[in-house]
């Protein structure tokens, strides 16, 4: 089960890099994330044939990454399922448009390739938001945003759990699966025969581990809700943030409404010419 | 079925998230009603168990294809269809911030697609009534399989519906929806099998762990195999007829794109862009050796536009990376 150990090792891998990236960060979580939100909202409003518009709106995701230290490699790899539904999408759309939209050269582009293009380049752009978002702040962090925003403390702390269960469980899988292996060796995958009994068992041994692990929290003084103050998470200024989201947040609509790039451009090849 | 921010217009998303907010906020309701704060964290290690469950790809005979748990109508088995709501959006969120399973933008349309019908249709209407009059493994069997399908269609047929009214893809709704149901079905026959066997298991193990479960009330049997096979009669009569308008669709679909590519459309299509072609040329001769598009211009593409861009990018990539070359420079200094 090679997918689950490289899931554990992400998993493990993105929370490492997400908790040290967010002691250091003095922006604040909400501001990260109502960033994130307004980011992706502009970028699929974009239509479908501006390239050049979705072009501009890389520079976000240029700009994070590079001072952030953010890993592009890791990010491509977390979307391959994701973007093949996608392409798989938009690749029908040069054979259903053939209105021609621009001619380079000797080369003809239809309105069905700009169109496979801007969904692909909306694609990457969005998962590479929300991953360099996730990679900024952090579970921890992300939970304590959505507190701030009114989100119901009740929803806040099963998402943080199923969070910190989802390696406990990864690895009781991990076990299970290498017990089935080594007693039926040669065997791909699991029996049809034993499918229940496999998932029934995982899930009884989840249902033991969730009532230990509230009878410890009740025995600590858990009260629902996490006490993010304590844990001395202030560093993060509120007018930072402000100044951080309210700058992206306007040259997100600055890309979006006006043609910056192409008014470039034309400076660009007038100058060459 | 996870669907990526990209194949959603914004409308379409923010639509989404208000039906989904309308659920989370009756689900939030009713949990706080019910008052069983011991069931958060049973919520969070179930919501765990079923992301990590759908990890394990068990193998399907004969067909050298695999399948994984199907997560919503096991939750409101055993959690309640409210709190198995909330689990499941966690699930989502998590899995769309970590594996990039599904986007942020489109999490109100995933919830819906994958939460909402499993959970209220699966748990409220069909998991309910069936347990109504006490358990059976049979009617497990049935509820599971019953729910498991039912609700993949729907959730597939929404997938369809959003990303038409989206209108990021050119394919026709009919080969779409043609396209799309007939893979969720198999998919649901497997994910019903594979709960009820889980279900099943847990109904012989530990039978107080299911919702509905009331042990005073149990009249094994009741649930006959002939309702069994009447049930599984009527679903099959439904999804049939859902089928046969998919595929009465599909010539209309057929037609359309036929349309689009042939006879007169193709003629004129055709004579309208060579027009097209020629007016770029003349309006471009400047630049004789590019051709700029004529419609949607502000906010179209265009050569210019092109250069502009990678100009830009790439000033701002060699201003990031000498920011970047004084801060670690600055660092050593302190550091030294």
């Amino acid at each position: 089960m090679s997918k689950l150990q490289q899931a554990i090792d992400n998993l493990h891998e993105a929370d490492r890099e997400a908790g040290k990236r967010s002691g250091k960060s003095r922006i604040h979580p909400v501001s990260r994330l109502l960033v994130c939100v307004a980011y992706i909202g502009i970028v699929v409003s974009f239509p479908k044939y501006d390239v050049t518009g979705l072009l501009g709106m890389s520079l976000f995701i240029i700009i994070t990454g590079i001072l952030e230290d953010l890993s592009f490699i890791k990010g491509f790899q977390r979307m391959k399922y994701i973007l093949a539904f996608v392409v798989l999408l938009g690749a029908v759309n040069p054979f259903l448009d053939k209105r021609i939209v621009m001619q380079t050269g000797g080369v003809t582009v239809t309105g069905g390739m700009l169109s496979m293009m801007t969904l692909f380049i909306k694609g990457v752009l969005t998962v590479y938001a929300a991953y360099f978002m996730f990679m900024c702040t952090g579970i921890e962090q992300l939970c304590r945003a959505l507190r701030c925003l009114k989100v119901p403390k009740g929803a806040v702390t099963v998402v943080l759990l199923i969070y910190r269960y989802i390696i406990v469980l990864l690895k009781e899988i991990q076990r299970m699966s290498l017990a089935y292996r080594l007693r039926a060796p040669g065997q791909k995958g699991i029996h049809i025969k034993v499918w229940g009994s496999f998932a029934g068992l995982l899930l009884l041994r989840s249902m033991e581990r969730a009532q230990n692990v509230y009878d410890s929290m009740l025995l600590r003084g858990y009260d629902g809700e996490f006490q993010y103050e304590i844990l001395g998470q202030e560093k993060t200024g509120k007018g930072l943030g402000a100044v951080y989201a309210a700058g992206w947040i306007g040259i997100f609509l600055l890309l979006r409404c006006v043609p910056v790039f192409q008014m470039a451009g034309n400076i660009f090849l007038s100058i060459g010419q | 079925m996870h669907m990526a921010d990209a194949l959603l217009a914004p409308a379409v998303a923010g639509t989404m998230y208000l039906c989904s907010g309308a659920a989370t906020g009756y689900s939030i309701k009713k949990v706080r009603a019910l008052n069983e704060p011991e069931k958060i964290p049973v919520m969070g290690v179930m919501g765990a168990f079923v992301f990590a469950a759908q990890m394990i790809n068990f193998t399907i005979p004969g067909t050298g294809s695999s399948g994984h748990l199907c997560g919503g109508m096991l939750l409101s088995a055993i959690l309640g269809p409210e709190a198995g709501f909330l689990t499941m959006i966690g699930v989502l969120l998590i899995q769309c911030l970590l594996f990039a399973d599904g986007g942020i933008l489109a999490l109100g349309a995933n919830v819906w697609n994958m939460a909402f019908y499993g959970c209220f249709l699966g748990g409220m209407v069909i998991w309910s009534r069936m347990m109504k009059k006490g358990m059976s493994k049979r009617k497990i069997m049935a509820a599971s399989v019953i729910g498991c399908i039912l609700t993949l269609q729907l959730g597939a047929l929404s997938v369809s519906l959003e990303t038409l009214a989206s209108g990021v893809t050119e394919l026709p709704f009919g080969i779409f929806v043609g396209v799309m149901q007939p893979i969720h079905l198999a998919i649901g026959l497997v994910e019903g099998l594979i709960t009820a066997a889980v279900l099943i298991f847990i109904y012989e193990a530990r039978p107080k762990m299911l919702w509905r479960y009331e042990p005073s009330g149990q009249t094994e049997g009741k649930f006959s195999q002939r309702k069994t096979v009447g049930i599984l009669a009527v679903t099959a009569l439904v999804i049939g007829g859902l089928f046969s308008l998919a595929a009465s669709a599909l010539p209309d679909g057929l037609e359309w794109s036929m349309e689009k590519v042939s006879g007169s459309t193709e003629l004129t299509a055709a004579g309208e862009a060579y027009e097209t072609a020629a007016k770029i040329q003349e309006t471009t001769a400047l630049l004789p050796d590019y051709g700029f598009k004529t419609g949607e211009s502000a906010a179209g593409t265009s050569f210019s536009g092109i250069i502009g861009a990678v100009v830009v990018i790439g000033l701002c990539v060699l201003c990031c990376y000498g920011l970047k070359l004084f801060k670690r420079k600055k660092q050593k200094e302190e550091a030294v």
